[in-house]
């Protein structure tokens, strides 16, 4: 069998593993004395060095097998945890997560495991051999005797007396098979062809949810020779033993006897097997794994269907007849719930990207010798993939920063009369059509003089103005370029390139920072993401004969405005509204739209947006009305184009470009 | 020598020919819709079959003298480094088989273009054989 077929599988459920193992150290080393999470690291050792054992990773099976050993020990309390223990623990899993890594990357999985090795080797109590419970078990399991029903006699009897064979076969799988209904299929078929199976157990059903331990049992007539049944059968790879007894002999006066015997010794598998199958039985919900490829291509089949619908909708109009009207209405319902499921089919929990914090948190403040507490709330608010995939390297950056600039040392907290230990903290929560990251500390806030003057020392504001900014202002100052407070730089942050390139990010992805921040209080960064970035509302809008579109998001409202109304200040046209006074842009201006007629309207259209709290009026010259539409890259031909962030594609084929109004604003 | 197959089009009177391997297919004009701020060569965008498609005016990059467009114009999909760009041309001519023999180098004919394959004399017509990595090179300059 091609092991490359299984080697994305192998990668996956690795992952997955490697991560309960992480999630379990952290917990054990607050518990130390818990013996469920040494269990829970056990078993995912287990079935890392049981795949990794057959898929041929030698160095990533030695390597989990020590490691197994010594977690046996710390289970049987034969070995007690100390934080050496741990740290070598914590090693390996590294180790194991670089090798993975490398498989991934295409290489071999190969790695120097000798060091690690001796110092598992070496935490061990060398007079403790590792029991092996697994082969235990299989001897027990072995030598049971299958009921027969009744029912199953007659065909039995038919065969014998036409001097067919009938076999008892019990075959043992490999201990460390990774897909054991797939090869007990293999065994099954072969069986098939060598005769013909009268009973099997456990069940196919049972065999199909691989519900299996790693033996079973089945009743088969045949023509072959016991010897060559076994021969044949032991090809099959992963199997390790098979176990044949000759039954023809047998009648069904003794046998049914034996069923009742058989009845009341139940197979007792050991606790450890049945835990294990406890488990898989856990996360075996109903799903399946999908290529994100695949969704993707779903998403752009049915955007195409959205324009369609645009399209129709815009027909059913003009014709207003009532049949197609309702079809039309019909549709877009259908069509709405439909792309309600697709939208959340992408969706995945944060949890993904927070899963890695913690051990992260851990590290680095063992590095930077802070006591150091991180909470993390609302891991399974959903989000769509693509934002998930790029929001984890602004959040590493805002943890980081939070740790090393914005919790204080252990005895600065004992000074300022705080408990020693810091808290981070870590929320996602949906609100609106948004999801909000929040990354919270307990630490000293930030320094409102020490950041004006780092500000006014880079030229990034003058003396005056720095006089009349409020808090919100400054602290916004610590999101341009080229800024660090840090007196000190460290590994950890401050290079100066953090936050800027944090806020490009978050803004690259449609959303929004903001800080918040008391002074010995702490800080608070808050991250506002669209859910999905594929569709969104937007109001599209005529300059002449070009239409374009405005994100809902941005917009604040929508006003008419007579010309006599425009002002100029310093040689800026502006408006006013509501006592408000807000500037215009002139987009048929920006985008160089080739105007026909030189006069100007009596009344003008404003889309007033909004970035942050700064605001201003786009002038455009009519309104045509909101739309969902899909968002399309222009492609790597046309980017980086003043602006315009995208192009969709109208109900009548044509293109419309998207305003990217951040861009306007600053 | 092979032969090779080029898709002959015309822009104003002269004739120009592009490997068949690079040509995705030869569409009639839509809506183009004019992308502010843009290149001066590129004529706008497309929707094709669903996918946005830069349209080039190839005039523009050869400064040929800008004709009108007549019915006969059409717009050439060509695969460019993996993306799909779109050239408008005043017409399609015909796909051909030229021969090596039949194509001369530009240099030895004083036209020395970086953007030019060669130069295919067949009868009476002349071909000019685009380079199209050179020629969005040279459109980018």
């Amino acid at each position: 069998m091609d092991l490359n077929n299984y080697i994305t599988m192998f990668i996956e459920e690795s992952k997955e593993h490697l991560q309960t193992i992480n999630d379990e150290l952290l917990k054990l080393e607050i518990e130390p004395e818990n013996i469920t999470y040494i269990n829970e690291i056990f078993r995912s050792a287990h079935t890392i060095k049981g795949m990794a054992g057959s898929m041929g990773f030698d160095d990533l099976a030695t390597l989990t097998h020590q490691m197994e050993n010594v977690l046996d020990l710390l289970r049987q309390s034969k070995l007690t945890i100390t934080p050496e223990i741990m740290d070598i623990i914590f090693q390996c899993v590294d180790i194991i997560e670089k090798m993975v890594d490398d498989i991934e990357a295409g290489g071999t999985g190969k790695a120097d495991v000798k060091d690690i090795v001796a110092k598992l080797t070496h935490a061990q109590n060398p007079d403790q051999s590792p029991p092996s419970v697994l082969a235990a078990l299989n001897e027990v399991a072995v030598a049971i005797d299958m009921p027969i029903e009744d029912y199953h006699w007659s065909v039995i009897n038919e065969a014998k007396k036409m001097g067919t064979n009938f076999y008892q076969v019990t075959v043992v799988l490999d201990e460390n098979c990774v897909m054991k209904f797939v090869r007990a299929f293999m065994v099954l078929q072969l069986v098939e062809e060598l005769g013909e199976m009268i009973s099997i157990q456990p069940s196919i059903q049972e065999i199909e949810e691989d519900k299996i331990d790693n033996h079973f049992t089945l009743l088969m007539l045949s023509n072959f020779e016991a010897k060559d049944i076994e021969d044949k059968l032991l090809n099959v790879s992963e199997v390790k033993e098979i176990i044949i007894s000759d039954k023809t002999k047998d009648n069904q006066a003794e046998k049914s006897e034996t069923v009742k015997v058989e009845a009341e010794v139940p197979v007792k598998p050991s606790p450890e097997t049945s835990d294990a199958t406890a488990t898989q039985k856990r996360s075996r919900t109903k799903s399946i794994r999908v290529d994100i490829d695949k969704l993707d291509g779903l998403m752009n089949l049915f955007s195409e269907l959205i324009i369609d619908r645009g399209r129709l909708e815009q027909i059913a109009r003009k014709t207003s007849a009532t049949d197609l009207t309702e079809t039309v209405e019909h549709m877009t319902r259908i069509s709405t719930d439909l792309q309600g499921i697709i939208l959340n089919m992408r969706m995945v929990p944060v949890e993904q990207v927070f899963n890695r914090f913690p051990r992260m948190v851990r590290d680095l403040a063992k590095d930077l010798n802070k006591k150091i507490q991180l909470i993390i709330e609302g891991a399974e608010t959903e989000l769509d993939r693509t934002v998930i995939d790029e929001i984890g390297d602004p959040l590493v950056h805002l943890l980081r920063n939070a740790l090393d600039h914005g919790l204080e040392s252990t005895e600065d907290r004992l000074a300022s009369g705080k408990p020693e230990e810091g808290k981070l903290l870590l929320r996602a929560y949906h609100s609106g059509n948004h999801v909000f990251i929040e990354v919270a500390d307990d630490g000293k806030g930030i320094n409102r003089e020490k950041v004006l003057n780092k500000a006014i020392e880079r030229e990034v504001v003058s003396k005056d103005e720095a006089e009349t900014l409020t808090d919100q202002e400054v602290y916004a100052l610590l999101f341009s370029s080229g800024f660090s407070t840090a007196d000190k730089i460290s590994d950890i942050s401050g290079r100066g390139v953090g936050l800027d390139v944090v806020k490009t990010k978050i803004e690259s992805l449609g959303g929004v920072i903001s800080i918040d921040s008391s002074p010995g209080k702490g800080s608070t960064f808050l991250i506002q993401l669209p859910m999905t970035l594929s569709i969104m509302y937007c109001m599209l809008i005529k300059l002449e004969e070009e239409t374009y579109a405005i994100p809902f998001s941005s917009i604040v409202e929508i006003t008419k405005l007579s010309q006599d109304q425009v002002v100029l200040i310093q040689n800026q046209k502006v408006m006013q509204l509501r006592g408000q006074i807000i500037p215009l842009v002139y987009l048929k201006e920006v985008l160089n739209v080739p105007t026909k007629e030189s006069n100007i309207e009596q009344h003008q259209f404003i889309v007033i947006v909004r970035k942050g709290d700064k605001m201003v009026g786009i002038v455009v010259d009519s309104i045509l009305g909101q739309q969902e539409i899909v968002l399309k890259s222009l492609g790597g031909f046309l980017n980086n184009l003043f602006a315009i962030s995208g192009a969709t594609i109208l109900g009548n084929g044509e293109v419309a470009l998207i305003i990217d109004s951040n861009q306007l604003i600053s | 020598m092979e032969n090779k197959k080029i898709v002959a089009f015309k822009l104003g009177e002269e004739e120009f020919g592009l490997d068949i391997d690079h040509v995705h297919s030869i569409e009639r004009i839509s809506q183009i819709t004019r992308v502010p701020n843009a290149p001066a060569y590129i004529k706008g965008v497309m929707n094709l079959r669903g996918q946005i498609t830069p349209i080039i005016d190839l005039q523009n990059i050869l400064s040929k003298n800008q004709v009108a467009k007549t019915g006969r114009a059409r717009i050439l999909i060509a695969n460019y480094n993996e993306m799909n760009l779109g050239f408008m041309v005043d017409q399609t001519s015909d796909v051909m088989d030229v021969g090596q023999d039949e194509i001369v180098s530009p240099s030895s004919n004083g036209l020395n273009f970086d953007y030019l394959n060669g130069i295919a004399q067949i009868g009476s017509r002349i071909i000019m054989l685009l380079n199209l990595d050179e020629l969005m090179k040279f459109a980018n300059n």
